[in-house]
């Protein structure tokens, strides 16, 4: 009777499958075309090597076998990989298995609906009867996976996660109809079983209960094979507008990064796949500190790029977009990668567009550089004014190694320009890096060392420096490397905060380490590197009021004295300045323990 | 009769002490330094009548001569306990307990950390000074900048630890105002040629004569005020500061360069006041002491037998710390 490999109810599913198809070249060609400059050139210059391997490695890794959830929680990344590898596996080797079966050319929809269009296959080619078993065990581990999905929806601890997303509608529809997909197949292929005995064992056996309880109906069967093409076409048609979009794009996404392609400070094409490779797992929430110190649960990095995402949400996306203390928590924990700051700053630039002008910089004019051919410039930072105690330490340093330095912002202080950018203040961040790059430039010094993680950062990234720029600590960390710099080991011990600017922002995490290790006894804490919390006073938030910062920090100190130091040593005068604050623990910047412990040469 | 522990000899405990004594009360009085009135010993002069610290100091010594007065030097209380019938139970660092009926704790007040306010360069360069410091400068006569020499200028920074939200302290610590005028005036006097700077948020010149202090420090001593707080200090290259702050009547920022910046630090609770209150079970607003009502019941605690009195409720001056010695003295009698 399924002689002629079609039937209506195969259908939803194509229909499905045709428009999302559709729909989804539609929507990725107009992204592309919505690249900006920059990024084109990058894909232009790197499409033609060899980086589209790494690029398949880590869409197999991420897209199928979620390594980095994995990494995670087990159970987590258990659920996920058995959903989307699963699925996968069921699609190929599904296709394998209607190749076989019919080795002149099938349509697609036979490997979807197998069963029911091949009931005696297991005649027809030799291996049936593995590939039939194999198909349940597939099935099983899919639906392992959806059993963790729904226990996770009732109680999520267990999988690693105290807060769980909370979805739109839409996302919610679409879930329910990807949940219905594989216990609608298993029980289509059960009524099919039951009616003609063919299917793996588990098929089989669930065929012979439905035929003990008298299910054994082709009109049953046809009605589940409907219910189940019904669940895939609406799942297909609601993709392209629910995060489930994430499978393809997050594909995308890694193509391009692996390109070299990274988002700008303006919305562009780019920017669209991130927005759509986020899978609103709901992992960049239990980390955030406004979360954890504050309970406030609308703001993190899904949320923010769902308010982007969602033109009926923009209205809110300002008060989300500004109520962060961009520590790039959430960066370290999204398990896409997505530049989840960047993203938030470009909202930022967005609404500040209109108050932000390049008035009142009249005063840069009189700040002039200083001859500095051969020496090192010296950029102490606005917040290092507030902390003079690590100038002081670090000009000891220089004097210590006969460096001759250039203090180019003890007088006349500009600022570096990030914090201002930082709250969306472009055009004016703009004018203090132009003021700031002339000054270097014509100074002729032959390096840069900051003092401070977020100059540190604006320096390294947002400038187009030709010299070297070095935060202290790995100047330091260089000195006494190359045997320039003699300190003695003092019996301190001492705990250090990971600055969010120098640690997660730039990488910075061995270098002030090994200084600590050089002068100190270094103890571990429990949250530290890229885990290690926010000091709440980072210059990202400007909504924050004096207690909600408070307590961001106090959980930041009670992580950083839960090892009973002797001292807290951390490597930015902003946390130093939240910390100093708060106990009698004394706070000291990494350049004011070294400072202490120099030996002199003998003279 | 009943017994009475004073935890801390300063100008409140010693007053109290006297008081009770005199009513031949027997009082062990505790002090956890090798002398009393450790935090007067270094003082001046006392506004607002100039009068010599020295003397204040001598007739409160000769009020502990009272034979009813057991003194306990170096012992530092840290336990605080009732014990039923036994009343209360004392305990020192050494493990040694101490039995009475009645505890008057006047553990007092500890200045201000200014290193807790890096950006004032306190500890960093040596023009940067305490009003405890300066105080102490005037005393022994030796006003000088961090070059051995005298000053050409002095600049006082009021709220510094006191108003400030950041070092956690909202309160107003009551006697810097007073004090800063005072201290400038005495400068004036001992070099008449230095210039005397005060930066300040708004002058609380609340005692009785305060007001005219302030006004003949104008118009007799020339010092001039600043309204404005100083956002930070650093050092020149020739040993002096230069701070940077904004005259908020002015609307415009200023930088000048000083010999010594005087840093006028707030009171804190002090650690014992901190330590026993908590064992007490009477914590009150930034680790001072809670009585239970500020106008009929400000000696009185919620626990029975258990008094305060002093600078370990609030910042307060000496004449206020004397004076509530004394009410506290009454306050065990009656009750």
């Amino acid at each position: 009777m399924n002689s002629d490999n079609f039937h209506l109810f195969v259908l939803p599913f194509c229909i499905g499958v045709l428009f999302l198809l559709i729909f989804s070249v539609w929507k990725y060609w107009r992204w592309i075309r919505g690249f900006d400059k920059l990024q084109r050139a990058k894909i232009r210059k790197n499409i033609w090597t060899w980086r589209f391997l790494p690029a398949i490695w880590e869409a197999f890794r991420e897209g199928l076998l979620h390594w980095r959830i994995t990494k995670k929680n087990l159970l987590l990344g258990y659920m996920h990989r058995s959903l989307a590898f699963g699925w996968f596996l069921l699609i190929v080797v599904g296709a394998v298995q209607a190749r076989l079966a019919f080795p002149d050319g099938h349509p697609l929809w036979i490997a979807i609906f197998f069963n029911y269009f091949e009931p005696s296959y297991s005649i027809d080619f030799p291996q049936a009867e593995f590939y039939a078993n194999l198909m349940d065990a597939l099935l099983i581990y899919v639906l392992s996976g959806l059993f963790l999905a729904m226990f996770k929806k009732v109680w999520s601890r267990p999988l690693g996660m105290k807060r769980t997303t909370r979805h739109t509608l839409m996302d919610r529809v679409a879930k329910f109809a990807l949940w219905c997909i594989f216990p609608f197949r298993l029980l289509s292929e059960a009524a099919t079983s039951s009616l003609y005995g063919n299917g793996g064992f588990m098929t089989r056996w669930l065929g012979n209960v439905l035929s003990s309880m008298g299910v054994a109906d082709p009109a049953f069967e046809l009605t589940c094979w409907m219910l189940y093409s019904i669940a895939l076409g609406t799942f297909f048609c609601l993709m392209p507008f629910s995060r489930y979009m994430h499978i393809f794009t997050e594909v995308f996404l890694i193509y391009f990064r692996q390109l070299g392609v990274r988002d700008s400070d303006r919305k562009t094409g780019y920017t669209m796949f991130e927005l759509s490779a986020c899978s609103r797992c709901g992992i960049c929430i239990d980390g955030c500190p406004m979360n954890r110190e504050l309970g406030i649960v609308n703001m993190q990095g899904v949320y923010m790029l769902q308010s982007v995402r969602n033109l009926e949400l923009q209205k809110n996306a300002e008060p989300i977009a500004e109520n962060c203390l961009m520590c790039d928590r959430c960066v370290a924990d999204c398990p896409v990668n997505i530049d989840l700051s960047v993203i938030r700053r470009q909202v930022r630039i967005k609404n500040k567009a209109a108050i932000d002008n390049k008035n009142g910089y009249g005063y840069l004019r009189n700040v002039q550089p200083f001859n500095s051919i051969g020496r090192v410039a010296y950029f102490g930072g606005c917040m290092s004014h507030l902390t003079p105690g690590i100038s002081h330490s670090m000009e000891a340093i220089f004097n210590a190694v006969g460096q001759k330095y250039w203090y180019m912002d003890k007088d006349e202080t500009i600022c570096c320009g990030r914090p201002l950018l930082q709250q969306g203040f472009e055009n004016q961040a703009f004018e203090l890096r132009r003021k700031n790059t002339e000054m270097i430039v014509n100074s002729k010094a032959t390096m840069l060392i900051t003092s401070c993680p977020i100059c540190y950062q604006s320096f390294k990234k947002e400038y187009k420096l030709s010299i070297p720029v070095m935060h202290h600590t790995e100047y330091i960390n260089m000195l006494i490397e190359s045997g320039k710099l003699k300190l003695r080991k003092d019996d301190r011990r001492v705990t250090y905060h990971d600055p969010c600017e120098l640690g997660r922002g730039c990488g910075i995490y061995d270098q002030p380490r090994n200084v600590l290790k050089a002068t100190t006894t270094l103890l571990k804490t429990k949250e530290e590197r890229e885990h290690s919390l926010c000091c709440g006073f980072n210059l990202g938030n400007p909504l924050l009021d004096l207690e909600q910062q408070t307590a961001i920090r106090n959980a930041a100190r009670d992580n950083l004295l839960a090892p009973k130091p002797d001292t807290i040593a951390t490597a930015c005068p902003m946390c130093k300045k939240a910390f100093q604050h708060a106990d009698n623990v004394p706070v000291k910047d990494i350049a004011e323990i070294v400072a202490e412990n120099i030996i002199k040469p003998n003279n | 009769m009943k017994t009475v522990s004073i935890i801390g000899a300063g100008p409140a405990g010693i007053e109290a002490a006297y008081v009770l004594a005199k009513q031949g009360v027997a009082v062990s009085l505790f002090e956890k330094s090798s002398s009393p009135l450790k935090n007067i010993a270094d003082k001046a002069f006392l506004f607002p009548n100039f009068a010599a610290a020295t003397d204040i100091v001598e007739q409160m010594n000769r009020k502990l001569l009272n034979a009813n007065i057991t003194q306990h030097l170096d012992t530092d209380i840290v336990g605080l306990v009732h014990e039923g019938e036994q009343g209360w139970k004392l305990t020192d660092n050494r493990g040694n307990s101490y039995y009475s009926d009645n505890v008057v704790l006047a553990t007092g007040y500890t200045p201000f950390d200014a290193h807790r306010k890096e950006e004032l360069g306190y500890g960093i360069y040596n023009g940067v000074v305490t009003s405890l410091e300066m105080e102490k400068m005037i005393r022994y006569n030796q006003i000088v900048n961090s070059m051995g020499e005298k000053p050409k200028r002095v600049v006082f920074l009021q709220c510094v630890g006191s108003r400030d939200e950041k070092s956690g302290n909202h309160y107003c610590s009551k006697v810097c105002c007073v004090t800063a005028v005072k201290q400038a005036i005495e400068i004036k006097k001992q070099l008449p040629d230095a210039e005397a700077y005060i930066f300040y948020m708004d002058l609380r010149m609340w005692g009785q004569h305060f007001e005219e202090m302030y006004r003949q420090s104008q118009q007799d001593y020339g010092v001039r005020y600043v309204r404005g707080r100083i956002s930070e200090a650093s050092g020149t290259f020739d040993g002096r500061v230069q701070i940077k702050a904004e005259d908020t009547l002015m609307g415009l920022p200023l930088k000048m360069t000083t010999d010594l910046l005087v840093l006028m630090v707030g009171m804190e609770a002090s650690e014992g006041t901190r330590c026993l209150a908590k064992a007490a079970g009477i914590c009150g607003e930034y680790g001072f002491a809670q009585s239970t009502d500020p106008h009929l019941g400000d000696n009185l605690t919620g626990q029975q037998g258990l008094y305060v009195c002093g600078a370990c409720k609030r910042p307060m001056s000496i004449n206020d710390v004397v004076n509530d010695g004394r009410a506290a003295a009454f306050a065990i009698l009656e009750g």
